[in-house]
């Protein structure tokens, strides 16, 4: 049985003239330990994607219909009870701001204690060794003294350390992390990565990676979802969409990279922007920005079907193969 | 400027240096120390002695992480910040102690574009007025059909369509904001553009449209670029001349190629090899030990020093000047001066 299992999640925001849909019918599964990227630009969907599967989402938004199966129990049916026990507990989420997710006014410690008691039945300072254990095992140096520290006092990779130490403590399933390394340097985030892919892999944590950043996606995932406008257009193995897009809009984001032009040439640049919620184009939301796009595209939306060794939502994805441009690019 | 030699870089900045003072009142500064009071003052070092050069129809990358003193680099340059110490020459005039008065005429050929283009334009001006207003403010005798034909010219340029005119900054989503924002700046015809994290708040898809779009100016309009980012994949796609800069100094200034082909500089390597790669499996990732100090107590010696794999005793002392390579790069590096990189690598 997969740890998590999501079907036909739809999400949407309740404004004052109208109801947009966030996310429209998403399914995806996670096995135990495994560790999945979703990507896409801002407005994708996939931060919604990431708060609605731990039932966090707040007015105006709502879980519209569809399921969220974790260890085979709906999230989305969950008492308020049921769902304390779950966040923080089985399930944890890493945000990208550290200084916004820890509390200014608690020390590391007060944060640290405080969740360990609220969820098992521990004393002050069993509670107090735990923490001491897990900021050691992110590589924080003299831990003990950490604990009496304020946030403001420690530097961002060392905030983002104890964020993940804080997302450890009880041990989760699952691990969400939300573009937990895009406010950080790169040598930082390098060290970050590098950590996280190390305590997920040593204790079967899952985990789900959500970033815009291919490369990290590329380096620290097994499985990528590709979002769009709020529904999942391309799914598979990270190897086969890296180097074997099959969606027009996962191969625009691929090709769009600096990496993938000779120097001082100009970008293979996607155009346009991505829609907006309240103004998702009829049919396949790519077609206005989409060089292959047919009035079939124009006018129905595509399932998403197996095409290779990857899953796509793309009505044209055989025509596309065939394409003499695309047989040059892959060459 | 066919009236400068062009032998000369068009803007050279010599040993500039640059302090932020924290303690500014007179209390601010008495401290108590060892039963006494004291006078004392703490400042940011943000910039220490950078010397660079760029030469025209360039673009002179600046990269770094951080606190390094990047954007510091690029508001001395544009005039926004007053240096502490050292020379900015533009065009062979010296720039950097010039009067209100005496920058403007260059201030319509030096035009920055600015990170945040949520924050760069004014959210109660529509579109035809942000860009009107800089073209008014420097061609004061234009007539108001010359002001509106130099304004559609350059949005047709820019991609930004003129029937967006009347509409204001919010109505746009961030990539036509900085579309909007380049479009501004290139209305009075700059030569130099000074570029703070342009792209960084952009989505990848809309980064190579801007990209692109910077690209196509330079080569249209023979513009000379100074861009400040952190983004090396963008360096090396844009860049034709990198200055990596750590801790408000110079490490390493390359042309874009040698630079990556052959870093030096320790931590330009680490940089380096700390970009997430598309394709690789595993990564050689440099790890560096901890994390890059305040600017506020530098350490004596090389700044690198405390994350550095090959500091020894004369790094801890003696801060390393920048030294001509064989293949034209500047490496300010104690252990590539003497050789003994390589020798740890291959031993």
């Amino acid at each position: 049985m997969s740890l998590l299992s999501v079907r036909d999640l739809t999400v949407k925001f309740a404004m004052r003239d109208q109801t947009v849909t966030a996310l429209n019918g998403i399914s995806f599964d996670l096995a135990k330990g495994e560790r999945l990227g979703i990507v896409g630009e801002s407005g994708a969907g996939k931060s919604i994607t990431g708060f609605s599967l731990m039932n966090l989402l707040s007015r105006p938004g709502y879980i519209d219909t569809g399921k969220i199966l974790f260890e085979g129990e709906d999230v989305v049916q969950m008492s308020d009870k049921r769902l304390r026990n779950l966040r923080g507990n089985r399930m944890a989420m890493i945000f990208q701001d550290p200084m916004v997710t820890l509390n200014p006014v608690l020390t590391i410690g007060q944060q640290m204690i405080e969740t360990l008691m609220a969820h098992r039945k521990l004393s002050h300072e069993e509670a107090r060794q735990i923490a001491i254990v897990k900021l050691r095992e992110v590589y924080i140096p003299s831990p003990e003294e950490r604990l009496e520290q304020y946030p403001h006092e420690l530097s961002g990779g060392m905030r983002q350390r104890i964020i993940i130490a804080i997302a450890l403590l009880l041990d989760p399933q699952l691990i969400i992390a939300d573009e937990p390394t895009t406010a950080l340097d790169v040598t930082i985030q390098a060290d970050i990565m590098e950590l996280m892919l190390e305590l997920c892999q040593s204790n079967q944590v899952g985990l789900i990676l959500i970033t815009h950043d291919l490369g990290v996606v590329s380096q620290m995932t097994e499985r990528t979802l590709v979002m769009y406008a709020g529904r999942i257009i391309e799914a598979g193995r990270t190897r086969e969409i890296i180097n074997d897009p099959q969606h027009p809009y996962t191969q625009g984001l691929i090709n769009a990279l600096p990496q993938q032009t000779v120097p001082g040439q100009r970008l293979k640049q996607i155009p346009g922007n991505m829609p907006g919620l309240a103004s998702i184009p009829e049919g396949c939301a790519f077609n206005p920005r989409c060089k292959y796009a047919t009035d079939l595209c124009r006018s129905r939306i595509p399932e998403i079907v197996h095409y290779g060794e990857v899953d796509v939502a793309c009505h044209e994805v055989q025509r596309l193969n065939s394409d003499e441009d695309r047989q040059e690019a892959r060459a | 400027m066919s009236d400068v030699n062009t032998d000369r870089p068009l803007l050279e900045i010599k040993n500039l240096e640059k302090r932020f003072d924290l303690d500014q009142g007179f209390l601010e500064t008495l401290k108590f120390k060892q039963g006494k009071i004291v006078r004392e003052s703490r400042s940011v070092h943000a910039v220490n002695n950078i010397s660079l050069e760029a030469r025209k129809g360039e673009a002179l990358c600046v990269v770094g992480e951080s606190g390094c003193g990047k954007s510091t680099v690029a508001r001395l340059v544009a005039g926004l910040l007053t240096p502490s110490a050292g020379e900015i020459h533009y065009g062979g005039q010296r720039i950097d102690n010039l009067s209100r008065a005496g920058m403007q005429p260059l201030r319509k050929k030096i035009q920055m574009i600015f990170q945040n283009p949520y924050a760069s334009l004014n959210p109660r001006m529509t579109i035809r007025q942000a860009l009107e207003e800089p073209v008014r403010h420097h061609y004061p005798n234009a007539s108001a059909a010359e002001v509106r034909d130099k304004v559609t010219e350059v949005m047709l340029s820019v991609g930004v369509d003129p029937s967006w005119a009347k509409r204001y900054p919010h109505e746009f989503s961030g990539g036509q904001r900085q579309r909007i924002a380049i479009a501004r700046a290139l209305t009075v015809d700059p030569e130099f553009i000074i570029a703070d994290e342009p792209i960084s708040a952009l989505d990848v898809s809309i980064q190579a449209q801007v990209l692109n779009l910077m690209l196509e100016a330079k080569e249209s309009r023979g513009l000379t670029y100074l861009f400040i980012t952190h983004d090396l994949s963008v360096v090396e796609h844009f860049g034709t001349r990198v200055a990596v800069l750590y801790l408000g100094s110079v490490c390493e200034v390359a042309d874009t190629r040698t630079l990556f082909s052959s870093p030096k500089h320790p931590y330009t390597r680490a940089l380096l090899s700390a970009v997430p790669q598309l394709k690789d499996d595993r990564p050689n990732h440099i790890r560096l030990k901890g994390e890059i100090p305040t600017p506020i107590n530098l350490p004596t010696g090389c700044p690198f020093q405390s994350r550095c794999a090959f500091a020894d005793t004369r790094c801890k002392s003696e801060k390393p000047k920048a030294i001509h390579q064989p293949d034209g790069s500047m490496v300010a590096c104690h252990a590539v001066e003497e050789d003994r990189l390589d020798a740890v690598a291959a031993g």
